[in-house]
């Protein structure tokens, strides 16, 4: 399975990055993760319902299993 | 030696119609027979489910409610089968797919990321049947945040041998702490008198709504572990556990590890090699405490008198699951899969100890509660404000350039070709390849279908069920040749001896 494992792309269109498996989550992730996570804040306005408040209070589902 | 852990999952979409009639029912029709019609060489409904042997009443523990209970599936919704083994169908007010019978979490994986893709092409072909403008929505989550749930249950092939009340009892400790792995996360909390205060966010997305320890109801009173006795196949040797407590997953690697640790563990049990040392004492109230406690401190009681954490039931349940890799093998999960499930479980619980934003990548919880967390610190949102809701609930958006899940960078485990295939195609490995394959070859000779059997129409006989009572009958081993050697069903029909 190991090399099926990929990264997938972020909608920052940065480069696909092969993870090295087996290795032990880094403190080197993290900070990729964070820097991914500042972007996608940035651009997160133009990806967000309009208007949350309304979308929120519109999604009423009938209960399931 | 335990059994082959066949397994597969069925998820229940949400459903929202923007700028029509916002009927659930309806919408979910439509959005099925849209996929049906143009994807598919089916007529709609043409192949209709066959509901013979449905027992959704019986209880494992050893009595049958179908008296008095009402019929849980409504025959006159849609319910299609695919050629690819699933089923898609109406489920109460939601769309539902479930994945055919998988041989391993590699698999279930596979067959889940491909539902979701015919849950998009659903959306798109809906589209063209609805008034300009107007949509249907789908999210892949378990709750509305209003008290509404819907599930995402697994299930799992179990022997007849192993008593039920072992089962559940070893299998409780495991369903009640491995949403630390694979909890999906939600903002707030649905619990009556709770505030977006008390718990601005939580693990799981279905905690909340579990009430009992263990029994037959999925939609009301929901317990831990589901007694449905309906094992869709031999019930002298086989159960089928359904299992009703788990979250819809957007990582695929949680699904995997979700999948792949269970029925590690199920393994175990039917091995009886677990033991009853972790058996917590208040199962209800521990499932909550743990979702409502993202720092992961909360310890819970176990029934010994002891305290732990859902961590360390969680390590507790890997080191066992490591010593009975070494000790059975996990041929029972498939070896490859199985070793590799171990090892990202234990990532997973190695990064949760020491940096939990270092599994942001696998652990869904994680990754929406570093975006939900983000967004407060950036915009000022306190707890309660629908923003951070709304953030929520669009982790699961089906809609590609909608989906925040799509964006946090999530790894994958499924090929992306094996996914395409999937949309279509059987596995190889399980009697699904036997459906599949005759639906794609012979879609006008079949009138019915079900997990266990098909009914053929070849003309001037009486209908001709064929039964698939074996799970692992009917793969590509036995029957590819078979198939591809028929010109016609009556052919493979006489070739069968049916």
């Amino acid at each position: 399975m190991a090399e099926r494992t990929q990264k997938q792309k972020t909608s920052t269109s940065r480069t696909e990055d092969e993870v090295v498996d087996g290795a032990p989550a880094t403190t080197a992730t993290g900070e990729k993760l964070k820097a991914e996570l500042d972007d996608l804040l940035d651009e997160i306005d133009d990806v967000l319902e309009t208007n949350a408040e309304d979308f929120v209070k519109s999604y009423v589902q009938k209960g399931g299993q | 030696m335990a059994i082959p852990k066949v397994c597969g999952i069925e998820t229940e979409y949400g459903i929202l119609v923007r700028g029509a009639d916002n009927n659930p029912v309806t919408a979910s029709s439509l959005l099925i027979n849209s996929y049906l019609a143009a994807h598919t060489r089916q007529r709609v409904s043409r192949i209709g489910w066959d509901f013979e042997d449905e027992r959704p009443g019986n209880d494992a523990r050893g009595f049958s409610l179908d008296d008095a209970l009402a019929p849980e599936i409504e025959t006159h919704l849609v319910n299609a089968v695919l050629t690819n083994g699933a089923r898609y169908y109406v489920d109460h007010a939601h769309p539902e797919i479930s994945t055919p019978e998988c041989r391993d979490a590699l698999e279930v994986v596979t067959f889940d990321r491909a539902a979701e893709e015919i849950v998009r092409m659903s959306m798109v072909a809906a589209r063209q049947m609805l008034p300009d403008g107007a949509e249907i929505l789908c999210h892949k989550n378990n709750s509305d945040g209003k008290g509404n749930s819907y599930g995402c249950h697994e299930n799992y092939l179990m022997s007849r041998e192993t008593p039920f009340g072992r089962i559940v009892a070893q299998i409780t400790p495991h369903f009640v702490t491995r949403q630390v792995v694979v909890g999906a996360g939600k903002v707030g909390c649905e619990l009556p008198g709770a505030s977006a205060d008390d718990v601005p966010f939580q693990l799981s997305q279905r905690a909340d709504f579990f009430e009992e320890e263990v029994g037959l109801e999925t939609t009301l009173k929901r317990p831990i572990v589901n007694t449905r006795d309906e094992p869709h196949c031999d019930a002298s040797k086989y159960r089928r556990l359904h299992v009703i407590v788990g979250d819809a997953n957007m990582s695929e690697v949680a699904t995997y590890v979700k999948v792949g640790a269970t029925a590690i563990v199920l393994a175990m049990i039917e091995d009886d090699v677990l033991g009853d040392d972790l058996v917590l004492a208040n199962p209800v109230g521990a499932i909550r405490a743990i979702s409502h406690d993202p720092t992961l401190q909360r310890s819970v009681a176990l029934r010994s008198g002891a305290r732990m954490t859902a961590m360390e039931i969680q390590w507790s349940l890997l080191e066992r699951a490591r010593k009975y890799e070494r000790s059975h093998g996990l041929e029972a999960v498939g070896d490859e899969v199985g070793a590799d499930v171990l090892r990202r479980w234990e990532e997973i619980l190695t990064g949760l100890e020491h940096d939990p934003d270092s599994v942001a990548d696998v652990v869904d919880w994680v990754a929406k509660r570093r975006l939900v967390e983000g967004f407060a610190a950036r915009h000022g949102a306190r707890p309660g404000d629908a923003r951070l809701k709304a953030l929520d609930l669009q982790y699961h958006d089906m809609r590609p350039e909608r989906s925040l899940a799509a964006k946090v960078g999530l790894r994958t485990v499924a090929d992306p070709d094996a996914v395409r295939q999937a949309i279509t195609d059987p596995p190889t490995t399980t009697r699904a390849y036997f459906r599949g394959r005759c639906l794609q070859k012979w879609p006008t000779d079949i009138v019915a279908a079900n997990w266990d059997s098909l009914v053929f129409d070849v003309g001037r006989d009486p209908l001709r069920r064929v039964p698939m009572m074996e799970p692992l009958r009917g793969t590509a081993d036995h029957v590819a040749s078979l198939i591809a050697d028929s010109d016609t069903a009556a052919e493979l029909l006489a070739r069968l001896g049916a």
